[in-house]
C-alpha cells in the first residue's frame, strides 16, 4: 500500500485522494478531536481580546503594505543582516535553495544537521535532497520526529502528526530508538525523544531553520515554537542556515507586537508561544558563528504579480483556516496532496506551482467563509478561490469532464440570458424529471453526474407549476382584470 | 411600501411554495409586491464555478431589471450574498462607469427576506402561528456574508406556538457548496452526515433556513434516510397563521 503523496506534481485530484481518508475512522476521529481542542482554546483567547478585530486590521494592513513595497524591505533586510555578519543568499526556486544549502553544508564538512520545524524546507523537499547527498537530517520538533522516524507525511502545518495515535508513536519510537520496553505514557515518550535529541543537538555541526518573521529595520530573524527544541538548534551548532520565503519580512521590530499576539492565539490557542527566538546576524562567542539566510522566491513573485490573489502572501502560517474548515475537518491534510493543506493550501499550492498543478484544490471548498472569518491577517480566501477557479476555467482543460462542464455552463448561461429560453428550459427539465420522479414527488436516482448527488441524498422533483407559472395564473391575470 | 420579489431560479423551479409564502407574508404586512417575469438567475453558479462572463450577463440583467425598484426582496441568502459581494467586482471588470454608479445606488435597496422584515419593515412579530418544534439552520452566507446575526431567531421567537431549538455547531457548513456537492460528492456527503447528526439531535419536526439550497441538501438526506424530519423555508413558517396553514406543513 502506498501512502499519501504530498507533491502536487504527482498527487491525485482532491476528490480521489480524499476517498481513503474518508473511510479512515482513526484519522477522522483524530482530526475532529484536534480541531475541536484547538478551536475551543482559540475561541476562548480571542474572546478575551477586546481589540481582536483591530489587531486583525493592523496585521492585514502591515502585511499588505509589505507586499506593496517588498523589494525595498528585502534590500533593507539584506543590508542590515549582512552588516551584522549574516550571509544572505537569494534563491529563485526550490532547486537553487537546495543547492545553496547543500553547498554550505559541504563547505562546512557537516555530515549531519538538526532542523527546526519549517514549512518552507518541506515545500522545497530539502530533507530528501540532503540525504541523497549523504547528509543525515534530524528533525527536532516532536511531531516532526514522529513523522520522520515513522516515514509518515505531515497532515497539518502546525500539528503535523495529529493523525498518528499514541500507540503508534510508541511503536515508532520503540523500533527506531531501540527501546523495546517503552510505554505509551506521554511522559515516557517525551523522555525518550528528549534523550534521543540531546545527542543530536550536542553532536550536530549545523542546523537548518525556517523563519516566522524577518525584520527589515534591524536585520533580525524570528522563530516561534512551543518545545524549546528549536531554540537548541538555533543556539548550539556552529553553523545556522535559515531558509525563508521572501514574503516573510516585516518593516519594524515593533510590528512583532501585533503579530505575536495574533499568531499564538490563532495557531495553538495560547496567549504567547512558549519560545520566541530572535537573532541578528552573528554574535561573537555566543550562538552560531556562521549564519546563512536563503531568501526563497519559488513562485512567490508570480503571486505578487496577481492583484486579486496577492493577498495569499499575507499568510503567517498559523493554520487557523484549516482548523475552522469543515472540509479539512472531514479529510485531514493528506487529501490536499501538498505540504500546505486546508484553505490556505487550496489557494497557495496551485499558485506556487504556476497554476499547472493542484488544479482541483480551488474547487475543494464550499466557499463557506469560515476560513476568512478566523484569518488573523484577513485573507479573503473564498474570494481568492473564486479568482483561481476563473483562471483554471480559462485554461480550457481538454479532458472530457472539462469540455462537458464548459458546454453545460455556457449553455445554461445562454438560457439564463432570456426569460423565454429560461421558461422553456424549465419546461424541458420538468418533462425529463417526470421520467425519474417517484410517485412521492422525489427523485431517488439520477443518471450521469446527477448520480453523484443521489448516491447519498434524494432530490425533490420540480413541481408541475413553477413560481412564475403560478404568478402568471393567479397574480398577473388578477392585475390585468383589476385594471 | 413596495417591493419587487427576486425569487431566484432554483426557488422558481424547485420551491415555488417559498415564493408563494413570501407573497402571502408580505401582503399580510401591507407590502405591495411586484414580480418581474423577465428575471432568471443571479449568476451565482457561474461566478462560483469560474465562469465570469456568464455571471456578468446575469449581473447586468439584474441591474437592468431592478435599477428602478423601491426595494428588492430575495428569499435566498446565497443569492443576496452573490449580489452584494460579487457584483461590485463583476461591474469593475465588465461594467461602464454609469453602471457602476447605478449598482452602488441599487445595492442598499437589495434585501434578504429577514433583513427586509426586521430592518425595513421593523416587524419581528409578523403575526404567524406555527405549532411545531423547529430547528433553525443558519446558512453560511446568511451567517458570514450577510451577517444576519439573530434576525431569524427573533422572527421565529415571535411565532405563536413555535418551539425553537438550537442546532449544535450551528456555524458549520452542511457541505452543499453548489457544484462542490457533485465535484466532491463524497467529502460533501461526509460533511452532510456530520450536519445531520447535529440537526437530528434537536428532535425537531422541522428544520428551517433562509436558504433552500442548504435545505435541498439537508432535506435530501433526511428524506433518503426516512429520518422523519421535514425541511421548510423560513418564509413558509412565517406565512402560516391560525386561519392559513402552511402548504407543506406536516
Amino acid at each position: 500500500m502506498s501512502g499519501p503523496i504530498l507533491d502536487p506534481r504527482y498527487a491525485l485530484p482532491f476528490a480521489e485522494a480524499a476517498l481513503p481518508v474518508l473511510r479512515n475512522a482513526q484519522l477522522r476521529k483524530n482530526v475532529a478531536h484536534a480541531m475541536d481542542t484547538i478551536q475551543a482554546k482559540r475561541a476562548r483567547l480571542v474572546a478575551e481580546k477586546s481589540d481582536w478585530q483591530a489587531l486583525r486590521d493592523s496585521a492585514s494592513a502591515i502585511r499588505g503594505h509589505v507586499l506593496e513595497n517588498l523589494p525595498g524591505y528585502l534590500e533593507q533586510f539584506e543590508a542590515r543582516c549582512a552588516a551584522q555578519g549574516g550571509i544572505v543568499h537569494w534563491a529563485a526556486d526550490a532547486a537553487e535553495a537546495r543547492a545553496i544549502a547543500l553547498r554550505i553544508l559541504v563547505e562546512e564538512k557537516a555530515d549531519s544537521v538538526v532542523k527546526v520545524k519549517s514549512m518552507t524546507t518541506a515545500e522545497i523537499q530539502l530533507n530528501a535532497d540532503l540525504e541523497r547527498h549523504g547528509i543525515a537530517v534530524f528533525e527536532t520538533d516532536l511531531a516532526e520526529i514522529i513523522l520522520q522516524l515513522g516515514h509518515e507525511e505531515p497532515s497539518h502545518i502546525v500539528v503535523p502528526a495529529l493523525h498518528v495515535n499514541r500507540s503508534q508513536i510508541r511503536e515508532i519510537f520503540a523500533r527506531e530508538m531501540g527501546l523495546p520496553h517503552l510505554s505509551d505514557e506521554p511522559r515516557a515518550l517525551a523522555e525518550a525523544a528528549r534523550i534521543f535529541l540531546r545527542r543530536k543537538f550536542l553532536s550536530s555541526p549545523a542546523a537548518i531553520s525556517g523563519a516566522n518573521f524577518l525584520i527589515a529595520e534591524t536585520g533580525a530573524v524570528a522563530v516561534v515554537e512551543s518545545e524549546g527544541n528549536g531554540r537548541m538548534c538555533l543556539t548550539l551548532p556552529k553553523t545556522l542556515i535559515t531558509i525563508a520565503g521572501i514574503e516573510k519580512v516585516l518593516p519594524r521590530f515593533g510590528d512583532l507586537e501585533v503579530f505575536l499576539q495574533l499568531l499564538a492565539r490563532s495557531a495553538t490557542g495560547e496567549r504567547m508561544n512558549p519560545y520566541t527566538s530572535l537573532w541578528t546576524g552573528v554574535t561573537p562567542g555566543d550562538g552560531p558563528q556562521r549564519f546563512h539566510i536563503i531568501l526563497l522566491d519559488n513562485g512567490r513573485s508570480s503571486i505578487l504579480a496577481r492583484p486579486g490573489e496577492r493577498q495569499t502572501l499575507k499568510c503567517i502560517r498559523c493554520a487557523a483556516c484549516m482548523n475552522a474548515c469543515p472540509v479539512y475537518r472531514q479529510t485531514g491534510g493528506h487529501a490536499y496532496g501538498s505540504v500546505y493543506p486546508g484553505p490556505i493550501g487550496a489557494i497557495l499550492t496551485p499558485q506556487l506551482m504556476g497554476m499547472q498543478y493542484a488544479r482541483s484544490l480551488p474547487f475543494a471548498s464550499t466557499l463557506c467563509g469560515a476560513c476568512y472569518e478566523v484569518c488573523p491577517v484577513k485573507i479573503n480566501i473564498p474570494q481568492v478561490l473564486v479568482e483561481l477557479r476563473a483562471e483554471i476555467v480559462a485554461q480550457q482543460e481538454q479532458s472530457i469532464g472539462g469540455i462537458l462542464e464548459r458546454l453545460v455552463m455556457r449553455f445554461t448561461g445562454y438560457l439564463f440570458r432570456d426569460e423565454r429560453r429560461f421558461r422553456a428550459a424549465q419546461a424541458v427539465l420538468r418533462l425529463f424529471a417526470r421520467l425519474v420522479t417517484k410517485r412521492d414527488g422525489w427523485i431517488h436516482a439520477l443518471p450521469a453526474m446527477g448520480a453523484k448527488w443521489t448516491q447519498t441524498r434524494d432530490l425533490v422533483g420540480p413541481p408541475p407549476q413553477s413560481f412564475r407559472m403560478w404568478w402568471q395564473d393567479n397574480e398577473a391575470s388578477k392585475m390585468t382584470k383589476e385594471r | 411600501m413596495r417591493a419587487s420579489l427576486f425569487i431566484a431560479c432554483f426557488n422558481d423551479t424547485f420551491f415555488p411554495q417559498t415564493g408563494r409564502a413570501v407573497v402571502r407574508l408580505l401582503r399580510r404586512l401591507g407590502v405591495e409586491i411586484a414580480f418581474d417575469e423577465r428575471q432568471t438567475c443571479c449568476g451565482q453558479m457561474h461566478a462560483n464555478s469560474g465562469y465570469r462572463p456568464e455571471a456578468w450577463h446575469q449581473a447586468e440583467r439584474f441591474l437592468r431589471l431592478y435599477a428602478e425598484a423601491d426595494h428588492v426582496v430575495i428569499p435566498s441568502t446565497s443569492c443576496t450574498a452573490m449580489i452584494r459581494e460579487q457584483y461590485p467586482a463583476l461591474f469593475t471588470s465588465f461594467g461602464s462607469e454609469s453602471q457602476k454608479r447605478e449598482l452602488a445606488a441599487l445595492l442598499p435597496r437589495v434585501f434578504e427576506l429577514s433583513e427586509f422584515l426586521i430592518d425595513k419593515l421593523g416587524s419581528e412579530d409578523v403575526g404567524a402561528y406555527f405549532p411545531h418544534r423547529v430547528a433553525y439552520h443558519a446558512s453560511c452566507h446568511g451567517l458570514r456574508a450577510l451577517h444576519l446575526g439573530n434576525r431569524p431567531h427573533r422572527l421565529l421567537a415571535k411565532v405563536r406556538g413555535l418551539e425553537l431549538v438550537a442546532i449544535p455547531n450551528a456555524e458549520r457548513c452542511c457541505g452543499f457548496g453548489g457544484t462542490f456537492a457533485v465535484k466532491n460528492a463524497e467529502v460533501s456527503s461526509a460533511m452532510l452526515t456530520a450536519k445531520l447528526q447535529d440537526v437530528l439531535s434537536t428532535r425537531a419536526e422541522i428544520c428551517t433556513s433562509l436558504d433552500n439550497s442548504c435545505l435541498m441538501h439537508i432535506g435530501g438526506a433526511l428524506h433518503r434516510q426516512y429520518a422523519g424530519m421535514a425541511v421548510m423555508h423560513l418564509a413558509e413558517i412565517l406565512a402560516c397563521t391560525e386561519t392559513s396553514l402552511a402548504e407543506a406543513a406536516p
